[in-house]
Protein backbone atom coordinates (compact mmCIF):
# COMPACT_ATOMS: atom_id res chain seq x y z
CA UNK A 1 0.00 0.00 0.00
CA UNK A 2 1.08 3.67 -0.84
CA UNK A 3 1.77 5.45 1.77
CA UNK A 4 1.91 8.75 0.16
CA UNK A 5 -0.55 11.33 1.04
CA UNK A 6 -3.25 12.53 -0.68
CA UNK A 7 -5.02 16.12 -0.72
CA UNK A 8 -8.68 15.96 -1.24
CA UNK A 9 -10.91 19.47 -2.53
CA UNK A 10 -13.53 20.92 -0.89
CA UNK A 11 -16.00 23.66 -1.95
CA UNK A 12 -17.15 25.66 0.90
CA UNK A 13 -19.73 28.04 0.57
CA UNK A 14 -21.30 30.13 -1.69
CA UNK A 15 -24.71 29.09 0.57
CA UNK A 16 -22.66 28.48 3.88
CA UNK A 17 -23.94 29.99 7.06
CA UNK A 18 -20.72 31.01 8.47
CA UNK A 19 -19.65 32.53 5.67
CA UNK A 20 -21.52 35.43 6.19
CA UNK A 21 -22.95 35.87 2.86
CA UNK A 22 -22.12 34.43 -0.51
CA UNK A 23 -18.74 33.67 -0.07
CA UNK A 24 -17.50 30.68 -1.54
CA UNK A 25 -13.76 29.36 -0.65
CA UNK A 26 -12.00 26.31 -2.37
CA UNK A 27 -9.74 24.61 0.44
CA UNK A 28 -7.47 22.01 -0.32
CA UNK A 29 -7.25 19.65 2.98
CA UNK A 30 -5.02 16.94 3.94
CA UNK A 31 -7.24 15.23 6.26
CA UNK A 32 -7.96 18.15 8.22
CA UNK A 33 -5.34 20.19 7.60
CA UNK A 34 -6.00 23.42 5.41
CA UNK A 35 -2.94 22.97 2.43
CA UNK A 36 -4.37 26.14 0.35
CA UNK A 37 -7.86 28.62 0.39
CA UNK A 38 -8.75 30.18 -2.08
CA UNK A 39 -11.29 33.01 -1.35
CA UNK A 40 -13.97 33.20 -4.97
CA UNK A 41 -15.94 36.07 -4.73
CA UNK A 42 -17.90 38.47 -6.80
CA UNK A 43 -21.50 36.45 -6.46
CA UNK A 44 -23.06 39.30 -4.82
CA UNK A 45 -21.22 41.88 -7.34
CA UNK A 46 -24.02 44.59 -8.69
CA UNK A 47 -21.58 47.35 -9.93
CA UNK A 48 -22.07 49.87 -7.44
CA UNK A 49 -18.91 51.84 -8.46
CA UNK A 50 -20.23 51.94 -12.18
CA UNK A 51 -24.20 52.91 -11.14
CA UNK A 52 -22.28 55.84 -9.19
CA UNK A 53 -20.76 57.54 -11.93
CA UNK A 54 -23.91 57.53 -13.66
CA UNK A 55 -25.58 59.72 -11.18
CA UNK A 56 -25.55 63.04 -9.77
CA UNK A 57 -23.89 63.48 -6.81
CA UNK A 58 -26.74 63.60 -4.66
CA UNK A 59 -28.50 60.79 -5.96
CA UNK A 60 -25.27 58.71 -5.76
CA UNK A 61 -25.26 58.62 -2.24
CA UNK A 62 -28.34 55.91 -1.83
CA UNK A 63 -25.64 53.21 -3.02
CA UNK A 64 -23.36 54.16 -0.31
CA UNK A 65 -25.31 52.44 2.12
CA UNK A 66 -26.26 49.34 0.51
CA UNK A 67 -22.93 48.28 0.62
CA UNK A 68 -21.76 47.59 4.07
CA UNK A 69 -25.42 47.68 5.24
CA UNK A 70 -24.65 46.62 8.58
CA UNK A 71 -22.71 50.47 8.95
CA UNK A 72 -25.00 52.51 6.64
CA UNK A 73 -23.83 55.68 8.68
CA UNK A 74 -20.09 55.09 8.36
CA UNK A 75 -20.55 54.54 4.73
CA UNK A 76 -22.73 57.57 4.20
CA UNK A 77 -20.58 59.81 6.11
CA UNK A 78 -17.78 58.72 3.91
CA UNK A 79 -19.03 59.80 0.70
CA UNK A 80 -20.02 62.94 2.32
CA UNK A 81 -16.94 63.72 3.25
CA UNK A 82 -15.87 62.92 0.02
CA UNK A 83 -17.57 65.03 -1.54
CA UNK A 84 -17.67 68.18 0.67
CA UNK A 85 -13.97 67.57 0.52
CA UNK A 86 -14.37 68.26 -3.17
CA UNK A 87 -16.61 71.17 -2.93
CA UNK A 88 -14.73 72.81 0.01
CA UNK A 89 -17.90 72.92 1.79
CA UNK A 90 -17.40 73.82 5.71
CA UNK A 91 -20.72 71.96 7.88
CA UNK A 92 -21.82 73.65 11.05
CA UNK A 93 -20.60 72.50 14.42
CA UNK A 94 -23.82 70.72 15.46
CA UNK A 95 -23.97 68.24 12.17
CA UNK A 96 -20.42 67.39 13.02
CA UNK A 97 -21.27 66.45 16.65
CA UNK A 98 -24.16 64.94 15.45
CA UNK A 99 -22.10 62.83 12.74
CA UNK A 100 -19.44 61.77 14.89
CA UNK A 101 -21.99 60.28 17.42
CA UNK A 102 -24.03 58.73 14.53
CA UNK A 103 -20.79 56.96 13.15
CA UNK A 104 -20.10 55.74 17.03
CA UNK A 105 -23.83 54.03 17.06
CA UNK A 106 -23.29 52.18 13.92
CA UNK A 107 -19.93 51.45 15.16
CA UNK A 108 -21.68 49.67 18.23
CA UNK A 109 -24.48 48.28 16.12
CA UNK A 110 -21.41 46.97 13.52
CA UNK A 111 -19.60 45.08 16.12
CA UNK A 112 -22.87 43.86 17.96
CA UNK A 113 -23.87 42.03 14.87
CA UNK A 114 -20.14 40.54 14.62
CA UNK A 115 -20.24 39.89 18.16
CA UNK A 116 -23.22 37.64 17.77
CA UNK A 117 -22.18 35.87 14.63
CA UNK A 118 -18.86 35.30 15.12
CA UNK A 119 -19.92 33.99 18.86
CA UNK A 120 -23.16 31.72 16.95
CA UNK A 121 -20.22 30.60 14.23
CA UNK A 122 -18.05 28.92 16.98
CA UNK A 123 -20.93 27.15 19.06
CA UNK A 124 -21.95 29.92 21.42
CA UNK A 125 -26.01 30.63 19.86
CA UNK A 126 -27.44 32.31 22.51
CA UNK A 127 -24.51 35.59 22.05
CA UNK A 128 -26.74 36.11 18.75
CA UNK A 129 -30.26 36.44 20.81
CA UNK A 130 -29.04 39.07 23.74
CA UNK A 131 -26.77 41.17 20.84
CA UNK A 132 -29.56 41.53 18.29
CA UNK A 133 -31.60 42.44 21.47
CA UNK A 134 -29.34 45.43 22.12
CA UNK A 135 -28.72 45.92 18.17
CA UNK A 136 -32.71 46.74 18.04
CA UNK A 137 -32.67 49.72 19.83
CA UNK A 138 -29.84 51.41 17.70
CA UNK A 139 -31.76 50.29 14.57
CA UNK A 140 -34.77 51.73 16.43
CA UNK A 141 -32.72 55.25 16.25
CA UNK A 142 -31.94 54.80 12.83
CA UNK A 143 -35.50 54.81 12.08
CA UNK A 144 -36.19 57.80 14.13
CA UNK A 145 -33.95 59.81 12.66
CA UNK A 146 -33.63 58.74 8.60
CA UNK A 147 -37.33 57.03 8.30
CA UNK A 148 -35.35 53.66 7.69
CA UNK A 149 -33.97 50.32 9.85
CA UNK A 150 -31.19 50.39 7.32
CA UNK A 151 -30.19 51.59 4.33
CA UNK A 152 -30.74 55.20 6.28
CA UNK A 153 -29.08 57.57 4.41
CA UNK A 154 -29.68 59.91 6.57
CA UNK A 155 -26.13 61.67 6.47
CA UNK A 156 -26.22 63.68 3.43
CA UNK A 157 -23.74 65.95 1.46
CA UNK A 158 -23.80 69.33 3.81
CA UNK A 159 -25.43 68.09 6.51
CA UNK A 160 -28.15 65.95 7.45
CA UNK A 161 -31.30 64.81 5.37
CA UNK A 162 -33.34 66.11 8.85
CA UNK A 163 -32.88 67.44 12.12
CA UNK A 164 -32.07 64.97 14.75
CA UNK A 165 -35.25 63.34 16.38
CA UNK A 166 -36.65 65.03 19.45
CA UNK A 167 -35.61 62.74 21.91
CA UNK A 168 -32.30 61.51 19.87
CA UNK A 169 -30.53 62.51 23.61
CA UNK A 170 -32.83 60.13 25.55
CA UNK A 171 -32.99 57.64 23.41
CA UNK A 172 -29.25 56.95 22.61
CA UNK A 173 -28.10 57.66 26.24
CA UNK A 174 -30.76 54.53 26.87
CA UNK A 175 -29.14 52.46 24.30
CA UNK A 176 -25.59 53.33 26.13
CA UNK A 177 -26.71 52.60 29.22
CA UNK A 178 -28.25 49.35 28.09
CA UNK A 179 -25.24 48.30 25.81
CA UNK A 180 -23.24 48.81 28.97
CA UNK A 181 -24.72 46.25 31.00
CA UNK A 182 -25.25 43.76 28.04
CA UNK A 183 -20.90 43.78 27.57
CA UNK A 184 -20.99 42.93 31.16
CA UNK A 185 -22.97 39.77 30.06
CA UNK A 186 -21.12 38.83 26.97
CA UNK A 187 -17.86 39.02 28.78
CA UNK A 188 -19.18 36.49 31.37
CA UNK A 189 -20.26 34.25 28.68
CA UNK A 190 -17.26 34.87 26.08
CA UNK A 191 -14.24 36.09 27.70
CA UNK A 192 -12.86 33.17 30.29
CA UNK A 193 -15.12 30.08 27.87
CA UNK A 194 -13.13 27.68 27.56
CA UNK A 195 -14.50 26.45 24.78
CA UNK A 196 -14.20 30.21 23.46
CA UNK A 197 -11.07 30.41 24.07
CA UNK A 198 -9.58 26.94 22.60
CA UNK A 199 -11.54 27.96 19.60
CA UNK A 200 -9.93 31.50 19.23
CA UNK A 201 -6.35 31.68 21.11
CA UNK A 202 -3.56 30.85 18.83
CA UNK A 203 -5.61 31.17 15.78
CA UNK A 204 -5.63 32.95 12.29
CA UNK A 205 -2.66 34.39 13.68
CA UNK A 206 -1.37 37.62 12.02
CA UNK A 207 2.12 39.46 12.86
CA UNK A 208 2.51 43.13 12.97
CA UNK A 209 5.10 42.96 9.53
CA UNK A 210 2.59 41.01 7.64
CA UNK A 211 -0.58 42.61 8.51
CA UNK A 212 0.68 45.79 7.30
CA UNK A 213 2.17 43.60 3.74
CA UNK A 214 -1.45 42.31 3.17
CA UNK A 215 -2.66 46.18 3.82
CA UNK A 216 -5.00 45.14 6.47
CA UNK A 217 -6.32 48.45 8.41
CA UNK A 218 -8.95 48.67 11.43
CA UNK A 219 -9.44 46.08 13.84
CA UNK A 220 -7.32 43.24 12.05
CA UNK A 221 -4.37 45.53 11.45
CA UNK A 222 -4.67 46.89 15.54
CA UNK A 223 -4.90 43.37 16.47
CA UNK A 224 -1.80 43.01 15.87
CA UNK A 225 0.06 45.29 17.65
CA UNK A 226 -0.10 48.82 15.47
CA UNK A 227 -1.57 51.66 16.83
CA UNK A 228 -3.03 52.94 13.99
CA UNK A 229 -6.80 54.60 14.05
CA UNK A 230 -7.46 57.17 11.14
CA UNK A 231 -10.06 59.26 14.01
CA UNK A 232 -6.44 59.50 16.18
CA UNK A 233 -4.49 59.61 12.96
CA UNK A 234 -5.94 62.06 10.28
CA UNK A 235 -8.93 63.46 12.21
CA UNK A 236 -11.96 63.93 10.30
CA UNK A 237 -15.60 65.41 11.54
CA UNK A 238 -13.85 66.94 14.47
CA UNK A 239 -12.93 63.87 15.98
CA UNK A 240 -9.81 65.88 17.27
CA UNK A 241 -12.47 66.87 20.36
CA UNK A 242 -13.09 63.53 21.77
CA UNK A 243 -11.16 61.93 24.22
CA UNK A 244 -10.99 58.36 23.95
CA UNK A 245 -8.05 55.19 23.54
CA UNK A 246 -7.13 53.46 20.69
CA UNK A 247 -6.95 49.90 21.49
CA UNK A 248 -4.66 47.44 20.25
CA UNK A 249 -3.53 43.99 20.99
CA UNK A 250 -0.97 41.65 21.11
CA UNK A 251 -0.61 38.78 19.41
CA UNK A 252 -2.46 39.31 16.29
CA UNK A 253 -5.15 36.08 16.74
CA UNK A 254 -8.89 35.92 16.70
CA UNK A 255 -9.05 35.74 20.65
CA UNK A 256 -7.17 39.50 20.73
CA UNK A 257 -9.47 40.80 18.24
CA UNK A 258 -12.56 39.87 20.13
CA UNK A 259 -10.92 41.78 23.16
CA UNK A 260 -10.03 44.50 20.81
CA UNK A 261 -13.56 44.84 19.48
CA UNK A 262 -15.23 44.49 22.86
CA UNK A 263 -13.25 47.44 24.08
CA UNK A 264 -13.84 49.77 21.23
CA UNK A 265 -18.02 49.46 21.88
CA UNK A 266 -16.67 50.69 25.24
CA UNK A 267 -14.50 53.52 23.48
CA UNK A 268 -17.37 54.03 21.40
CA UNK A 269 -19.95 54.63 23.93
CA UNK A 270 -17.62 57.08 25.63
CA UNK A 271 -17.36 59.14 22.33
CA UNK A 272 -21.15 58.97 22.33
CA UNK A 273 -21.65 59.93 25.93
CA UNK A 274 -19.08 63.18 25.26
CA UNK A 275 -20.79 64.19 21.68
CA UNK A 276 -24.35 64.01 23.84
CA UNK A 277 -23.03 66.35 26.50
CA UNK A 278 -21.15 68.71 23.92
CA UNK A 279 -24.11 69.04 20.98
CA UNK A 280 -24.43 72.52 20.04
CA UNK A 281 -27.77 74.21 18.70
CA UNK A 282 -27.43 74.92 15.23
CA UNK A 283 -28.62 74.44 12.05
CA UNK A 284 -28.55 71.12 10.55
CA UNK A 285 -27.27 71.78 7.32
CA UNK A 286 -24.88 73.59 5.36
CA UNK A 287 -26.08 76.99 3.94
CA UNK A 288 -24.38 76.75 0.33
CA UNK A 289 -26.51 77.85 -2.46
CA UNK A 290 -26.58 75.59 -5.09
CA UNK A 291 -24.51 72.83 -4.15
CA UNK A 292 -26.43 72.08 -0.47
CA UNK A 293 -29.86 70.86 -0.77
CA UNK A 294 -32.16 74.09 1.34
CA UNK A 295 -33.47 72.53 4.90
CA UNK A 296 -37.13 71.07 3.53
CA UNK A 297 -39.22 73.76 5.93
CA UNK A 298 -37.66 76.56 3.65
CA UNK A 299 -38.35 74.74 0.50
CA UNK A 300 -42.33 75.13 0.91
CA UNK A 301 -42.21 78.78 2.04
CA UNK A 302 -39.19 80.12 0.28
CA UNK A 303 -38.85 80.98 -3.15
CA UNK A 304 -35.03 81.05 -3.63
CA UNK A 305 -34.68 77.48 -1.42
CA UNK A 306 -37.90 75.89 -3.78
CA UNK A 307 -35.65 77.05 -7.03
CA UNK A 308 -32.27 75.99 -5.72
CA UNK A 309 -33.78 72.75 -4.37
CA UNK A 310 -35.48 71.90 -8.36
CA UNK A 311 -32.11 72.99 -9.65
CA UNK A 312 -30.15 70.80 -7.62
CA UNK A 313 -32.57 67.74 -8.38
CA UNK A 314 -32.29 68.19 -11.85
CA UNK A 315 -28.89 69.12 -12.84
CA UNK A 316 -27.06 68.70 -10.10
CA UNK A 317 -24.04 71.04 -9.61
CA UNK A 318 -20.24 71.06 -11.16
CA UNK A 319 -17.72 70.19 -9.52
CA UNK A 320 -14.02 71.67 -9.77
CA UNK A 321 -11.79 69.50 -11.55
CA UNK A 322 -9.67 67.18 -9.61
CA UNK A 323 -9.13 64.43 -7.12
CA UNK A 324 -10.15 63.68 -3.98
CA UNK A 325 -9.84 60.70 -1.12
CA UNK A 326 -11.61 60.52 1.78
CA UNK A 327 -10.29 58.06 4.39
CA UNK A 328 -12.10 57.59 7.29
CA UNK A 329 -12.41 54.10 10.13
CA UNK A 330 -15.08 51.78 9.81
CA UNK A 331 -16.21 48.91 11.88
CA UNK A 332 -14.42 46.84 9.82
CA UNK A 333 -11.29 49.18 8.76
CA UNK A 334 -10.05 52.06 6.61
CA UNK A 335 -13.12 53.07 4.01
CA UNK A 336 -12.33 55.61 1.22
CA UNK A 337 -13.89 56.87 -1.27
CA UNK A 338 -11.54 58.07 -4.30
CA UNK A 339 -13.90 60.52 -6.07
CA UNK A 340 -12.36 61.55 -9.58
CA UNK A 341 -14.33 64.14 -11.32
CA UNK A 342 -13.91 65.91 -14.58
CA UNK A 343 -15.67 69.18 -14.22
CA UNK A 344 -19.04 67.81 -15.15
CA UNK A 345 -22.38 67.23 -12.63
CA UNK A 346 -21.68 63.57 -12.61
CA UNK A 347 -18.37 61.94 -11.09
CA UNK A 348 -15.85 60.16 -13.84
CA UNK A 349 -15.08 57.87 -10.95
CA UNK A 350 -15.94 56.59 -7.73
CA UNK A 351 -13.62 54.30 -6.30
CA UNK A 352 -14.15 52.53 -2.68
CA UNK A 353 -11.71 51.23 -0.82
CA UNK A 354 -13.52 48.28 0.50
CA UNK A 355 -12.00 47.73 4.14
CA UNK A 356 -13.57 43.76 4.38
CA UNK A 357 -12.75 43.00 1.16
CA UNK A 358 -8.83 43.47 1.16
CA UNK A 359 -8.87 42.66 4.76
CA UNK A 360 -10.44 38.98 3.10
CA UNK A 361 -7.51 38.97 0.62
CA UNK A 362 -5.81 37.66 3.88
CA UNK A 363 -7.61 34.58 4.54
CA UNK A 364 -4.99 31.83 2.54
CA UNK A 365 -2.54 33.59 4.70
CA UNK A 366 -4.63 33.11 7.87
CA UNK A 367 -5.28 29.66 7.54
CA UNK A 368 -3.01 27.66 5.40
CA UNK A 369 -1.51 24.96 7.38
CA UNK A 370 -3.59 25.22 10.15
CA UNK A 371 -7.11 23.18 10.81
CA UNK A 372 -10.06 22.82 8.99
CA UNK A 373 -12.12 24.13 11.91
CA UNK A 374 -10.04 27.30 12.05
CA UNK A 375 -11.29 28.10 8.24
CA UNK A 376 -14.56 29.55 10.22
CA UNK A 377 -13.01 31.03 12.82
CA UNK A 378 -10.86 33.25 11.04
CA UNK A 379 -13.44 34.15 8.70
CA UNK A 380 -15.79 35.31 11.35
CA UNK A 381 -12.53 37.24 13.03
CA UNK A 382 -12.02 39.04 9.41
CA UNK A 383 -15.44 40.79 10.01
CA UNK A 384 -16.80 40.85 6.72
CA UNK A 385 -19.92 41.82 4.99
CA UNK A 386 -20.28 40.62 1.55
CA UNK A 387 -21.96 43.53 0.09
CA UNK A 388 -19.43 45.46 0.50
CA UNK A 389 -16.76 42.53 -0.50
CA UNK A 390 -18.21 42.53 -3.73
CA UNK A 391 -20.03 45.96 -4.59
CA UNK B 1 6.26 65.07 5.19
CA UNK B 2 6.09 66.74 2.01
CA UNK B 3 9.05 68.37 1.82
CA UNK B 4 11.03 64.92 2.76
CA UNK B 5 8.73 63.18 -0.75
CA UNK B 6 9.75 66.12 -2.45
CA UNK B 7 13.40 65.68 -1.69
CA UNK B 8 13.31 61.70 -2.23
CA UNK B 9 11.82 62.53 -6.03
CA UNK B 10 15.09 64.91 -6.52
CA UNK B 11 17.55 63.16 -6.01
CA UNK B 12 16.57 59.57 -6.92
CA UNK B 13 13.75 59.77 -9.34
CA UNK B 14 14.37 63.25 -11.18
CA UNK B 15 13.64 62.09 -14.72
CA UNK B 16 10.68 59.61 -13.64
CA UNK B 17 8.77 62.64 -12.01
CA UNK B 18 6.15 63.74 -15.00
CA UNK B 19 4.51 66.51 -12.44
CA UNK B 20 3.21 66.89 -8.96
CA UNK B 21 -0.12 67.93 -8.01
CA UNK B 22 -1.92 69.29 -4.94
CA UNK B 23 -5.67 68.76 -4.88
CA UNK B 24 -7.49 69.97 -1.74
CA UNK B 25 -4.53 68.74 0.29
CA UNK B 26 -3.98 65.43 -1.50
CA UNK B 27 -0.13 65.05 -2.70
CA UNK B 28 -0.19 63.10 -5.89
CA UNK B 29 2.88 62.36 -8.13
CA UNK B 30 2.83 61.52 -11.44
CA UNK B 31 5.66 59.13 -12.49
CA UNK B 32 6.46 57.24 -15.78
CA UNK B 33 5.13 53.79 -15.89
CA UNK B 34 7.97 52.36 -16.71
CA UNK B 35 9.67 53.24 -13.57
CA UNK B 36 7.01 52.78 -11.09
CA UNK B 37 8.36 49.53 -9.89
CA UNK B 38 11.73 51.24 -9.09
CA UNK B 39 9.67 53.81 -7.29
CA UNK B 40 7.61 51.78 -5.00
CA UNK B 41 10.90 49.42 -4.45
CA UNK B 42 12.80 52.53 -3.30
CA UNK B 43 9.68 54.24 -0.88
CA UNK B 44 9.30 50.57 0.67
CA UNK B 45 13.24 50.32 1.64
CA UNK B 46 13.32 54.40 2.89
CA UNK B 47 14.06 54.26 6.49
CA UNK B 48 13.17 57.93 6.38
CA UNK B 49 10.01 57.59 4.74
CA UNK B 50 8.17 54.77 6.15
CA UNK B 51 5.91 54.16 3.77
CA UNK B 52 5.08 50.70 4.83
CA UNK B 53 0.95 50.33 3.91
CA UNK B 54 -0.24 50.44 0.16
CA UNK B 55 -4.21 51.29 1.30
CA UNK B 56 -4.99 50.50 -2.29
CA UNK B 57 -4.86 50.33 -5.79
CA UNK B 58 -7.51 51.87 -8.24
CA UNK B 59 -7.48 53.54 -11.60
CA UNK B 60 -9.53 55.68 -14.14
CA UNK B 61 -10.86 56.00 -17.27
CA UNK B 62 -10.40 59.62 -19.21
CA UNK B 63 -12.16 58.25 -22.41
CA UNK B 64 -13.20 61.25 -24.02
CA UNK B 65 -12.21 63.77 -21.82
CA UNK B 66 -9.27 66.39 -22.64
CA UNK B 67 -7.43 64.12 -20.27
CA UNK B 68 -6.60 61.91 -22.74
CA UNK B 69 -4.10 63.21 -24.23
CA UNK B 70 -1.90 61.97 -21.60
CA UNK B 71 -2.88 58.79 -21.69
CA UNK B 72 -6.46 56.99 -21.54
CA UNK B 73 -5.58 55.43 -18.38
CA UNK B 74 -4.53 56.35 -15.06
CA UNK B 75 -3.29 53.96 -12.26
CA UNK B 76 -3.78 55.46 -8.48
CA UNK B 77 -1.50 54.06 -5.63
CA UNK B 78 -2.76 54.93 -2.23
CA UNK B 79 0.49 54.87 -0.10
CA UNK B 80 0.17 55.48 3.54
CA UNK B 81 2.66 55.68 6.30
CA UNK B 82 1.44 54.84 9.33
CA UNK B 83 4.41 56.85 11.54
CA UNK B 84 4.09 60.18 10.06
CA UNK B 85 0.42 59.54 9.50
CA UNK B 86 0.63 61.23 5.90
CA UNK B 87 -1.43 59.84 2.94
CA UNK B 88 0.04 60.78 -0.38
CA UNK B 89 -0.70 59.23 -4.11
CA UNK B 90 1.34 57.74 -6.84
CA UNK B 91 -0.32 57.93 -10.43
CA UNK B 92 0.83 56.60 -13.87
CA UNK B 93 -0.76 57.01 -17.26
CA UNK B 94 -1.35 54.58 -19.49
CA UNK B 95 -2.09 54.64 -22.89
CA UNK B 96 -5.74 53.34 -24.27
CA UNK B 97 -4.02 50.98 -26.69
CA UNK B 98 -2.23 48.52 -24.52
CA UNK B 99 -2.07 49.49 -20.83
CA UNK B 100 0.05 47.68 -19.21
CA UNK B 101 2.57 48.06 -15.32
CA UNK B 102 4.47 45.77 -14.02
CA UNK B 103 2.78 44.43 -10.65
CA UNK B 104 3.39 45.25 -7.06
CA UNK B 105 3.03 41.73 -5.70
CA UNK B 106 6.32 41.22 -4.77
CA UNK B 107 6.48 44.51 -2.74
CA UNK B 108 3.27 44.33 -1.00
CA UNK B 109 1.01 40.34 -0.68
CA UNK B 110 -2.00 42.66 -0.03
CA UNK B 111 -1.67 44.23 -4.12
CA UNK B 112 -3.15 40.97 -5.35
CA UNK B 113 -6.77 41.14 -5.11
CA UNK B 114 -6.53 45.41 -5.71
CA UNK B 115 -4.22 44.30 -9.21
CA UNK B 116 -6.87 41.81 -9.66
CA UNK B 117 -9.73 43.94 -9.19
CA UNK B 118 -8.24 46.69 -11.42
CA UNK B 119 -7.49 43.90 -14.38
CA UNK B 120 -11.33 42.63 -14.17
CA UNK B 121 -12.78 46.05 -14.08
CA UNK B 122 -10.49 48.36 -16.21
CA UNK B 123 -8.77 46.14 -18.34
CA UNK B 124 -5.19 47.09 -17.56
CA UNK B 125 -2.97 44.52 -17.53
CA UNK B 126 -0.29 44.07 -14.39
CA UNK B 127 2.84 42.65 -16.14
CA UNK B 128 4.36 39.82 -13.28
CA UNK B 129 0.95 39.08 -11.46
CA UNK B 130 1.15 35.36 -10.50
CA UNK B 131 -2.56 34.70 -10.78
CA UNK B 132 -4.51 37.47 -12.98
CA UNK B 133 -7.42 36.73 -13.32
CA UNK B 134 -10.84 37.66 -13.10
CA UNK B 135 -11.91 38.17 -8.90
CA UNK B 136 -15.74 40.10 -9.19
CA UNK B 137 -17.51 39.56 -12.54
CA UNK B 138 -19.13 36.27 -14.24
CA UNK B 139 -16.79 34.28 -16.03
CA UNK B 140 -19.15 35.02 -19.06
CA UNK B 141 -18.50 38.37 -19.10
CA UNK B 142 -16.35 39.67 -22.02
CA UNK B 143 -15.38 43.01 -21.79
CA UNK B 144 -14.41 45.18 -18.55
CA UNK B 145 -17.19 47.21 -17.27
CA UNK B 146 -15.92 50.27 -15.74
CA UNK B 147 -14.08 51.61 -19.11
CA UNK B 148 -16.14 54.40 -19.97
CA UNK B 149 -17.25 52.74 -23.42
CA UNK B 150 -18.71 49.95 -21.37
CA UNK B 151 -22.86 50.46 -21.49
CA UNK B 152 -24.26 50.86 -17.94
CA UNK B 153 -27.11 48.98 -19.23
CA UNK B 154 -25.54 45.94 -20.81
CA UNK B 155 -26.54 42.68 -19.60
CA UNK B 156 -24.89 39.84 -20.29
CA UNK B 157 -25.03 36.44 -19.69
CA UNK B 158 -26.92 34.73 -22.17
CA UNK B 159 -30.64 35.60 -21.35
CA UNK B 160 -30.48 39.20 -22.17
CA UNK B 161 -32.93 40.90 -24.36
CA UNK B 162 -30.59 43.02 -25.78
CA UNK B 163 -27.41 41.23 -26.68
CA UNK B 164 -27.38 42.29 -30.22
CA UNK B 165 -28.25 45.62 -30.20
CA UNK B 166 -26.74 47.22 -26.71
CA UNK B 167 -27.74 50.44 -26.17
CA UNK B 168 -25.96 53.89 -26.17
CA UNK B 169 -23.66 54.71 -22.97
CA UNK B 170 -26.39 56.62 -20.79
CA UNK B 171 -23.86 59.74 -20.67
Amino acid sequence: MSTESKTITLNMGPQHPSTHGVLRVILELDGETVVKAEPVLGYLHTGIEKTMESKLYYKALPCTDRMDYLAPMSNNLGYSLAVEKLMDIEVPEKVKWARVCLAELTRVNSHLVWLGTHALDIGAMSMLLYTFRDRESIIDVYEACGGQRMMTSYIRIGGLAHDLPVDFDKRVRNIIKQVENGLEDYETLLTNNEIFINRTKDVAVISAEDAINWSLTGPMLRGSGIKHDLRKANPYTGYENFDFEVCVGKKGDAYDRYVLRVEEIRQSLRIMKQALDGMPEGPYLAHVPGVVLPPKEDVLYKMESMIFHFKIITEGFKSPKGAVYQALESPKGEIGFYINSDGTNKPNRVRVRPPSMINLGSLPKLVEGRMFSDVITAIGSIDIVLGEVDR
Amino acid sequence: MESKLREFFNTNFKDSLVKEETFRGDLSFFVKAEDLYAVCEALLDSHELQVKLLADITSVDWLHTDEEKDGRFEVVYNLYSIPNQFRFFIKVRLSGDDPKVKTVTDLWAGANWMEREVWDLMGIEFVGHPNLTKILTADELDGHPLRKDFPLTWEQPKFTWNQNDPPEVIK
